[in-house]
């Protein structure tokens, strides 16, 4: 408490007397003041982040978030970068970034806990599948039969239980990696990602696999919008969602997307 | 034998009851200022709300406490079909280090190595090398599952240490049994199962009893490659609901079952060291 009234005493004689770094609308409620924290995964994928490297400005993410920066008037040397898991990003207390960004889906019930930017993608989800069931149909009856594997952490877990509704018990795990090996090993047929993932794990990563279909974005429950993340209540996220309204209307935003993210039309719909 | 000793009350006796009642007293007077301390004191953290709507949120745990149990009957299953492989396994690899016979020195090596290997690694990595690695040769279906190799992974882990507890019991039985019974014309196979193995196995069950509230626990970690128990579970509920409060049912339901199998394994050690004094 005491901290946050230095913070903004602070800032307040910052304001009265000189330029600095930072627009207005972000003044004072950064972690630090002058920077934007912004954390990603741990490792950050392709093509959310090239290389493991934010700093580069390269990948979706990576290029959104110095978009946004730079809308909210912060350079680009203002940005600092640090990593989060998961769980890091979602526990009670103070925390370490401004705003995280690592393919989040906003969902109500995750709302309640942290707080969401406006969506900065839409991704569908789709249906990635190892070498032995790259002949499947994209229906909703041929994939109930796959061996079903997701990751644990990931809203399509929700999607396969409720919608898909494997016959057989799917498996779930940590992280893509571990999926990449369970379909490696011949444990499971098929897998669920947002569309970009599962692009770059068939062309990249599990050689002879197949994204066989995406599903229609209208379908999904608003699951698939991905948000940054920012601490219950962080003021900031007003200024958050002024920069990517004000980037989405000039297209700003498409163009990162156009950037960086291939082309999705050839993949077909699952009906 | 007590009860009539404290029939009498010697000026002794009188003076040990008035001391018990008072550690009673004292052990009763600390132990509720430290739960109206803890009671209390710590909702007044700053952090508090927040914490308590991250990890003890009653709505979040009600939801998902049917579904983390439906989970957890996936752990109580692969435990109970590993448990008798570990104990089978650990029995013979100690005995394998037991052969007293030169020509089947190789066997003692193997069984050293085998429990130098498996205590050595930590059960996570078991996990991981045999449950994505053995069916990555190309095992056709259903020989490729995790629940099949992940099991594995547990089985020759345990049966590491199981194997150590059992090599202590049969070195707990003194030697000077051996040699009678030798003396009276068995075999050494039948002084090994008639004479050592009844008395070396009763000796080592309060320590077995804690491998196997251990293994209860460590079966979680097949959640890793592909099998939803409850702390997959948890976890997924985790991540949608952004809360932690399902982790702390899976450790309330994983207390369930662990409280009473420790109070039992304190149980019979007690009574075994009654029995030997």
């Amino acid at each position: 408490m005491i901290k946050k009234i230095t913070i903004t005493a602070v800032s307040a004689t910052l304001m009265a007397s000189t330029a600095f770094a930072g627009g207005h609308c972000s003044a004072g409620k950064t972690l630090t003041e002058g920077k934007l924290t912004i954390a990603t995964g741990n490792p950050a994928y392709f093509p959310w982040v090239l290389d493991d490297a934010p700093e580069s400005g390269q990948g979706f993410e990576a290029a959104v978030a110095y978009a946004v920066a730079n809308e909210m008037g912060f350079a680009n040397t203002d940005v600092v970068w640090v990593r989060s898991s998961f769980d890091e990003a979602i526990q009670p207390g103070a925390k370490n970034f401004d705003f995280n960004m690592q393919q989040f889906s906003i969902t109500s019930e995750r709302d309640e806990v942290v707080d969401f930017s406006a969506p900065y993608f839409t991704a569908p989800m789709a249906v990635l599948v190892g070498p032995g069931a790259v002949g499947t149909a994209p229906s909703m009856a041929a994939l109930k039969e796959l061996k079903w594997g997701a990751s644990g952490s990931h809203t399509s877990v929700q999607k396969l239980m409720n919608e898909i509704v494997p016959t057989s018990d799917p498996l779930l795990y940590g992280d893509n990696a571990d999926i990449n090996a369970a379909i490696a090993a011949n444990q499971i047929d098929a897998a669920l990602f947002d569309l970009p993932t599962a692009l770059f794990l068939s062309a990249v990563m599990i050689e002879g696999s197949k994204v066989i279909g995406q599903f229609s974005v209208d379908e999904s429950e608003g699951g698939d919008q991905f948000g940054m993340l920012l601490e219950d209540g962080n003021p900031l996220k007003a200024c958050i969602d002024d920069a990517l309204a004000a980037m989405s209307s000039n297209g700003t935003l498409a163009g990162i997307e156009s950037t960086w993210l291939q082309d999705t039309t050839g993949v077909p719909l699952i009906k | 034998m007590r009860k009539t000793e404290a029939a009498v009350l010697t000026r002794r006796t009188l003076f040990e009851q008035r001391q018990r009642r008072r550690s009673i007293v004292i052990a009763t007077t600390s132990t509720v200022l430290v739960l109206v301390a803890l009671i209390v004191l710590v909702p007044m953290t700053p952090g508090w709300e927040k914490v308590q709507k991250s990890f003890f949120n009653g709505p979040v745990l009600i939801k998902t406490f049917p579904k983390l149990i439906e989970a957890f009957k996936l752990n109580v299953m692969i435990f109970l079909w590993s448990a008798p492989m570990i104990a089978i396994l650990g029995l013979l690899v100690a005995l394998a280090r037991n052969v007293k016979s030169p020509a089947m020195f190789p066997l003692r090596i193997l069984g050293a190595t085998f429990t130098d290997v498996f205590r050595g690694v930590p059960v996570i990595l078991t996990v991981y090398l045999i449950g994505f690695g053995v069916p990555g040769l190309g095992l056709p279906r259903p020989w490729n599952s995790p629940y099949i190799w992940g099991s594995i992974a547990l089985i020759l882990t345990y049966s590491a240490y199981v194997a150590e507890i059992f090599r202590a019991g049969i070195d707990s039985v003194h030697p000077s049994q051996r040699a009678a019974a030798l003396s009276l014309g068995l075999s050494e196979r039948q002084v090994m199962r008639e004479v050592v193995l009844p008395q070396a196995v009763r000796n080592v069950v309060p320590s077995q009893m804690n491998m196997l509230i251990a293994l209860q626990k460590d079966v979680s970690l097949l959640s890793f490659i592909g099998p939803v128990e409850i702390f997959r579970q948890a976890g997924v509920f985790k991540s949608l609901m952004a809360n932690f409060t399902p982790y702390v049912g899976a450790a309330i339901i994983f207390l369930l079952v662990t409280i009473p199998a420790t109070r039992y394994a304190d149980y019979l050690m007690e009574r075994q060291s009654r029995e030997r004094s």
